[in-house]
C-alpha cells in the first residue's frame, strides 16, 4: 500500500544526511583528493591526475593482494555457508537446549576482533599454544609464522570459528519461520530429508541467506585486524590481504597518493561485486515467479 | 435508518466523495467515485477481494490521498488533511489490541491520547464496555480473551472516542461462524446508539443483508450501485451488481424475445409475460437467483429447463443443486432434501416474475416483477 | 481406502490428567465407514483439531487405539499411515512448477513416470489447472495455491483417508462454491474416505454425508445433515446447526403439553414428565406469526435477508427468532408466535427426550 506523499518527512532525514556527510562523504572526498595529487611534504600539493591509478594498476603488488583476497573470501564463504546451514538445521527448535545453543553460538560474535586475533595467535603458537603444541606433539610440522600454508589454514579456521555463527543464527531464524504444516505435508508426501531441505527449507531461507552471504562477503573482503594480529601479513606477503597492504603502504611507507588510489579502487571493487551479487540474486528471484 | 442526534458538534454531518480517483503506478485502483454518506447510517461496501473496498476506506479515512477528486467532511474540504487530524476510527480483520494493556486501558487509550480527564475517560469506558458486553473482562489482557472478545475490545476502542466516521474492514472475517452470527446481530444495535457514520466492508452478500442500511457494490475499483441494501439486492442496476450481490452466484441464460414468446437458451420457451411483456424484440440476458428455481411445477412457473445435475449439496433443510444447462452452470436452492446422483436429468421450473432482464452490455432492462411488489 | 475405527479413544494434553475436565478429547468409540465423507464440526476449542491430529499421527492419544481397516496405526508415524492432508493455509512447494507439485507424492513413492504423467494430467483437469501446469507455484493466488493443495491431496489413489483442516478459510465466497463442488465431485469420482474439519456449518453440511458435531471434547451427535436439522440430539446441535439456530425455551412438560411462562404449547406426542432442566426447542423455520393465538411477544427487529426475513422477537426476556419466506405477508398486529407441534423437540438437561418418556442414552 502506498503512503500519503508528505514532503515534510525529508526534514526528519536531514540530521542523518549531515551525519553521513561528515562521517563518510567528506573523508571519502579527502581520499579522492589525495589520489589525484602528489606531495613532498610541507603541505604542498601537485596535481598528479590519474598517475597513481595507472601506477597501481600496473604494479604486481595490487594484483597479488587482490588475488589473495579473492581466494580468502571464496574459501571462507565456501566453508561457512554450508557449515552455517548445517548447524542451523541441527540446532534444537525449542526448549532449554535451544537457548543454550543460541548463547553458545553468539559468544564468538561478541568478542572484539583484535582479541580474536590475539586468542588464535597464542592458541596456535608451537611453544605455548594449546593447538600449536598439540599439533607439534602429533608430529605435524606446524608453524604459522614460517609456513604460508599453515598461516592460511590458521586464519581460515579462525575466521570460520568467528563468523560461522552469524550464518547459522540467520538461517536458524529463517527456519523457525516455516509453519509446521509444511513439515507435516512433506511427511505425508514421503519426501526424503534431502527433498525437505531442497524444496521447503532452502526456499524459505533464501532471503536471510542472501543477506548472510552479502554480509560475509563484504566483511571477509575487508578483513584486517585478525590476520594482522596473528601473522602480520606474513610469512613474507603470504597473508597480506588488501587492507593490510593498504595500511602498509599508507602508514608504513607514507605513500599517501598511491594508497589513496588503491583504497578508491578497493572501495569500487567491493561496491561492484556487492551490486552484481545483489542484482543477480534478486533477478533470479523474479525469474522464478514468472 | 437514522441514529440518535448528537449535540456536541464533533461528529460529521456527512462524508462526501466527489470524483475520488486513485491511481497507483499508472494503474487505476479506484475509478472516479461519488458517494454521500449521512450521519447515523450503516454503509456496507460489498465486493470480492481486491475490488477496492480497503482502498476506498483508506481514502475516506485520509490514510491515502486521492489522485483526483475531493473529500468533503461536513461540507469542509478535507482532501489533504492527515488522518490524525480527522475524527476517524478503524477496525481491521485482525484483532488489533495493545497486548500489554488491560482491556480497560485498551479502550481508554484513544481518550488518553486526546488528553481527556480520568473521570471523563472512566465514564466513556464504562458506557462502551457495557454496550460491548466487556464489563466483566475489563481487567484482563487481550490475549486471555477469545477471538470474539478480542474483536469486541477492538470495536470498543473504535467506538469510545466518538469518531464521526467508523470504518470496519471485514471485522468478523477471522471469527468462528457462530460468533460471527452473534456479533453481526449486535452491530446494527450498536450503531443505532452511536450516531456516527459507519462503513463496513465485506465480501459476503448475506452479511450486507443482515446489516441492512445502505450498500455500495464494488467491482474492479468501481462502485456499481449505491442505495438502501434491500433495494440494491432486489433492483440491481446491472448484471455485475447482481452477480456481486448474490450468494450462490446469480444464474444467467441468454434469451431471445420474439413477438409474444421468449426462448431461453436452446431448449426452453415461454410466453412473453412478466418483465418481458413490454420489451422490444431482441437478444437479452436473463438472470435469476438460486432460490427461485424449483424442482416442481407451481402456479406461475411457466419456464421449464432441462438440466443435468453436477453435484448436490444438502444443508439439512435445503438442497443446493449444481446444474448444467447447455454451456451454463447454475446453482439452484430448493427446500427439502434432494439427493440426486450426478448426471441425473431433471426439469427445473422458473417463474418469469423472478427473472431480471439485462441488455447485452449488462444494464438492467427490466427488473423482476416480484421485486416491484416487494 | 479404509474404514477408520476409534476405539476407547481419549486424549489429554496433561501428563497426569486428574478428572474429565483435563481431557481435550473425552472417551469415544466410533467406526467411520470406508469411502464416507465425514465433517468434524464445532467451535474453536471443541477438540476437533485434536481428533484430526490423532488420526493424522501428529498427536498420540493418551488412551485407546486408532485402526485403519484392520491395522492398528496408533503408534505409526504420519508417513506410514498412507494418508493425505490439506491444510488451512495453502502448503505448496514454491520453487516447483504446478506439475511437479502434483507429481511430488507419486515420484517420492517411485511410481512409473508414465503413470505419474497421466495421473497428474487427470488431477489438473479436475481442479481446472491444466493451463498452469508449467508455471511456478510461487506467483499464484491463494485460491490457485489451495487448489494445488487439494490436487496433491487427491493425487494418490490408494490413500487410507484424506484429511481437510478448514481448507476454505482463505478463499473468497464465490470461489468457495467452486472449490466445494469440485471437492464433492472428486469424492464421488474417487470414493476416498474424507474427513473435513470446520467451524462453518454450511461447509460441513454441504460437504459431508455424515456430520460429527463436537462440543467440549465430546461427540454430541453423528448424523446426516437432515438428522442434525430435524432431530438435534443435544441443545448444542440445535443451536449450532441452522442460522439462526434453534430457539430454546425453559418449559414444564406434562404428557403432550408444554407450559412456557404460563402459556400452554401443544406437543405432537406424549413425553411423560421429563426430569431435570426441561426445555423445548423449535427451529425458527417452524415458527409463524399470527394475530390471534400463541405466545405473546414484542417484535424487536425484522431483518430482510433476501430470500427470507428473520423476525427477532422477545418473549419475557428470551429472544425467539422466526424465519419467514420472501413472500410471506406480515402485518403490525401479528405479535403472537405459533410453533408447528410436530417440529418441537423436548430436552432434559440438554439431551433430547423421545416421546412416551423413553430417554435414550447419549447419542453415539
Amino acid at each position: 500500500m502506498d503512503k500519503t506523499p508528505n514532503q515534510k518527512a525529508w526534514f526528519l532525514v536531514l540530521p542523518v544526511l549531515v551525519l553521513v556527510a561528515f562521517s563518510a562523504v567528506i573523508p571519502l572526498m579527502t581520499v579522492v583528493n589525495y589520489s589525484v595529487q602528489d606531495t613532498f611534504g610541507d603541505n604542498e600539493f601537485f596535481w598528479a591526475g590519474l598517475e597513481w591509478f595507472e601506477e597501481m594498476l600496473g604494479s604486481d603488488r595490487l594484483w597479488n593482494a587482490l588475488g589473495r583476497q579473492v581466494m580468502f573470501s571464496a574459501i571462507v564463504l565456501a566453508i561457512q555457508v554450508p557449515l552455517g546451514i548445517f548447524i542451523a538445521l541441527n540446532m534444537p527448535k525449542k526448549g532449554f537446549w535451544a537457548s543454550v545453543c543460541l548463547v553458545l553460538m553468539s559468544l564468538p560474535l561478541l568478542i572484539p576482533f583484535n582479541v580474536v586475533g590475539t586468542i588464535w595467535q597464542i592458541f596456535g603458537r608451537v611453544d605455548i599454544g594449546l593447538l600449536g603444541h598439540t599439533l607439534a606433539a602429533l608430529g605435524l610440522d606446524y608453524n604459522y609464522t614460517n609456513d604460508a600454508f599453515d598461516a592460511w589454514a590458521t586464519i581460515i579456521v579462525m575466521d570460520v570459528w568467528h563468523w560461522t555463527s552469524l550464518i547459522a543464527l540467520l538461517c536458524y531464524a529463517g527456519l523457525q519461520s516455516i509453519p509446521q504444516a509444511y513439515y507435516q505435508a512433506a511427511k505425508i508426501d514421503q519426501a526424503s530429508r534431502w527433498k525437505v531441505f531442497r524444496y521447503i527449507e532452502l526456499p524459505k531461507m533464501r532471503g536471510v541467506l542472501l543477506i548472510a552471504v552479502l554480509l560475509r562477503f563484504m566483511d571477509s573482503f575487508m578483513i584486517y585486524t585478525e590476520p594482522f594480529v596473528v601473522t602480520g601479513g606474513g610469512p613474507g606477503n603470504a597473508t597480506t590481504f588488501l587492507s593490510i597492504d593498504l595500511v602498509k603502504m599508507a602508514v608504513g611507507q607514507f605513500d599517501l597518493g598511491p594508497a589513496a588510489a588503491f583504497s578508491i579502487m578497493y572501495f569500487l571493487v567491493i561496491l561492484l561485486v556487492s551490486w552484481v551479487f545483489y542484482t543477480v540474486m534478486t533477478n533470479l528471484d523474479k525469474e522464478e515467479v514468472r | 435508518m437514522t441514529g440518535r442526534r448528537q449535540n456536541d458538534g464533533a461528529g460529521a454531518m456527512t462524508l462526501e466523495l466527489h470524483g475520488v480517483t486513485k491511481l497507483v503506478a499508472g494503474r487505476t485502483h479506484i475509478h472516479p467515485t461519488d458517494l454521500t454518506l449521512e450521519r447515523g447510517t450503516m454503509n456496507v461496501l460489498l465486493g470480492p477481494t481486491l475490488s477496492g473496498k480497503t482502498t476506498l476506506m483508506r481514502l475516506m479515512a485520509g490514510l491515502d490521498v486521492p489522485s483526483a477528486g475531493r473529500v468533503r467532511w461536513n461540507g469542509t474540504d478535507v482532501t489533504g488533511m492527515r488522518v490524525q487530524d480527522r475524527k476517524v476510527a478503524m477496525v481491521y480483520q485482525q484483532f488489533i489490541n495493545y497486548p500489554s494493556m488491560s482491556v480497560y486501558d485498551n479502550i481508554a487509550s484513544p481518550l488518553r491520547l486526546m488528553g481527556k480527564s480520568e473521570a471523563e475517560i472512566d465514564r466513556a469506558v464504562r458506557k462502551t464496555s457495557d454496550m460491548m458486553k466487556l464489563t466483566p473482562l475489563l481487567s484482563r489482557k487481550p490475549l486471555e480473551l477469545s477471538g470474539g472478545q478480542q474483536q469486541r475490545c477492538a470495536l470498543a476502542r473504535a467506538l469510545v472516542k466518538d469518531a464521526g466516521l467508523v470504518l470496519l474492514d471485514e471485522p468478523l472475517a477471522n471469527l468462528d461462524y457462530k460468533l460471527r452470527e452473534e456479533l453481526r446481530a449486535e452491530i446494527p444495535k450498536i450503531f443505532e446508539e452511536s450516531g456516527a457514520i459507519f462503513v463496513y466492508a465485506t465480501t459476503e452478500p448475506e452479511e450486507a443483508l443482515l446489516l441492512g442500511g445502505q450498500t455500495a457494490t464494488l467491482w474492479e475499483g468501481r462502485v456499481t450501485q449505491f442505495g438502501p441494501t434491500p433495494q440494491v439486492y432486489r433492483h440491481p442496476a446491472d448484471a455485475t451488481t447482481a452477480r456481486v450481490f448474490s450468494d450462490p452466484p446469480m444464474n444467467f441464460v441468454p434469451c431471445v424475445k420474439k413477438g409474444h414468446r421468449v426462448s431461453f437458451g436452446d431448449h426452453a420457451n415461454a410466453p412473453a409475460d412478466g418483465p418481458f411483456a413490454a420489451l422490444a424484440d431482441g437478444r437479452y440476458m436473463a438472470g435469476f437467483r438460486a432460490n427461485h428455481l424449483s424442482l416442481n411445477a407451481h402456479s406461475g412457473a411457466s419456464v421449464v429447463f432441462p438440466c443435468k445435475v453436477a453435484v448436490t449439496e444438502i444443508t439439512g433443510s435445503e438442497s443446493f443443486l449444481h446444474l448444467v444447462h447447455g454451456a451454463d452452470r447454475w446453482v439452484g436452492l430448493v427446500p427439502g432434501v434432494h439427493d440426486l446422483a450426478p448426471g441425473t436429468e431433471v426439469s427445473v421450473w422458473l417463474d418469469p416474475a423472478h427473472v431480471y432482464v439485462f441488455a447485452k452490455d449488462g444494464a438492467l432492462v427490466a427488473p423482476a416483477a416480484y421485486a416491484l411488489a416487494a | 481406502m479404509a474404514r477408520i475405527t476409534l476405539s476407547n479413544l481419549a486424549h489429554s494434553y496433561f501428563a497426569d490428567p486428574k478428572g474429565e475436565a483435563d481431557y481435550a478429547l473425552k472417551q469415544m468409540d466410533h467406526v467411520w465407514e470406508d469411502g464416507g465423507a465425514y465433517a468434524l464440526l464445532g467451535s474453536s476449542g471443541c477438540g476437533k483439531t485434536t481428533l484430526l491430529n490423532i488420526i493424522s499421527g501428529l498427536v498420540r492419544p493418551s488412551q485407546g487405539r486408532v485402526l485403519f481397516g484392520d491395522r492398528d496405526v496408533t503408534d505409526a508415524a504420519t508417513s506410514d499411515r498412507n494418508i493425505a492432508q490439506v491444510f488451512q493455509f495453502p502448503v505448496v512447494y514454491d520453487t516447483m512448477t504446478v506439475r511437479d507439485n502434483l507429481a511430488f507424492p507419486l515420484r517420492n513413492r517411485g511410481m512409473d513416470p508414465a503413470y505419474v504423467a497421466s495421473r497428474v494430467n487427470q488431477i489438473a483437469r479436475m481442479i481446472g489447472m491444466e493451463a498452469e501446469l508449467g508455471r511456478k507455484a510461487r506467483g499464484l493466488t491463494a485460491d490457485a495455491k489451495q487448489k494445488i493443495s487439494l490436487g496433491r491431496g487427491m493425487v494418490r489413489e490408494d490413500v487410507n483417508a484424506i484429511l481437510f483442516d478448514e481448507p476454505l478459510t482463505v478463499i473468497d465466497p464465490h470461489m468457495k462454491w467452486e472449490l466445494r463442488t469440485q471437492l464433492k465431485s472428486l469424492h464421488r469420482e474417487f470414493g476416498h474416505t474424507m474427513i473435513y474439519v470446520t467451524h462453518d456449518q454450511t461447509e460441513a453440511l454441504t460437504f459431508a454425508d455424515r456430520v460429527v458435531v463436537m462440543y467440549d471434547g465430546r461427540v454430541v451427535q453423528i448424523g446426516t445433515p437432515q438428522d442434525l436439522f430435524d432431530t438435534p440430539e443435544h441443545t448444542f446441535v440445535g443451536y449450532f446447526i441452522g442460522s439462526p439456530g434453534m430457539n430454546l425455551l425453559e418449559a414444564r412438560v406434562e404428557g403432550n403439553r408444554a407450559t412456557v411462562a404460563g402459556v400452554s404449547v401443544p406437543l405432537s406426542a406424549d413425553y411423560g414428565v421429563p426430569r431435570g432442566r426441561v426445555q423445548i426447542g423449535i427451529r425458527p423455520e417452524f415458527v409463524s406469526l399470527t394475530a390471534a393465538e400463541g405466545l405473546p411477544v414484542t417484535i424487536r427487529r425484522i431483518e430482510d435477508v433476501g430470500r427470507h426475513r428473520i423476525v427477532r422477537a422477545d418473549f419475557n426476556g428470551t429472544g425467539i427468532n422466526a424465519v419467514l419466506g420472501e413472500g410471506t405477508a406480515l402485518s403490525p398486529d401479528m405479535t403472537r408466535l405459533v410453533f408447528a407441534p410436530e417440529r418441537i423437540g423436548v430436552y432434559a438437561d440438554d439431551w433430547r427426550v423421545s416421546p412416551q418418556g423413553r430417554q435414550p442414552g447419549r447419542a453415539a
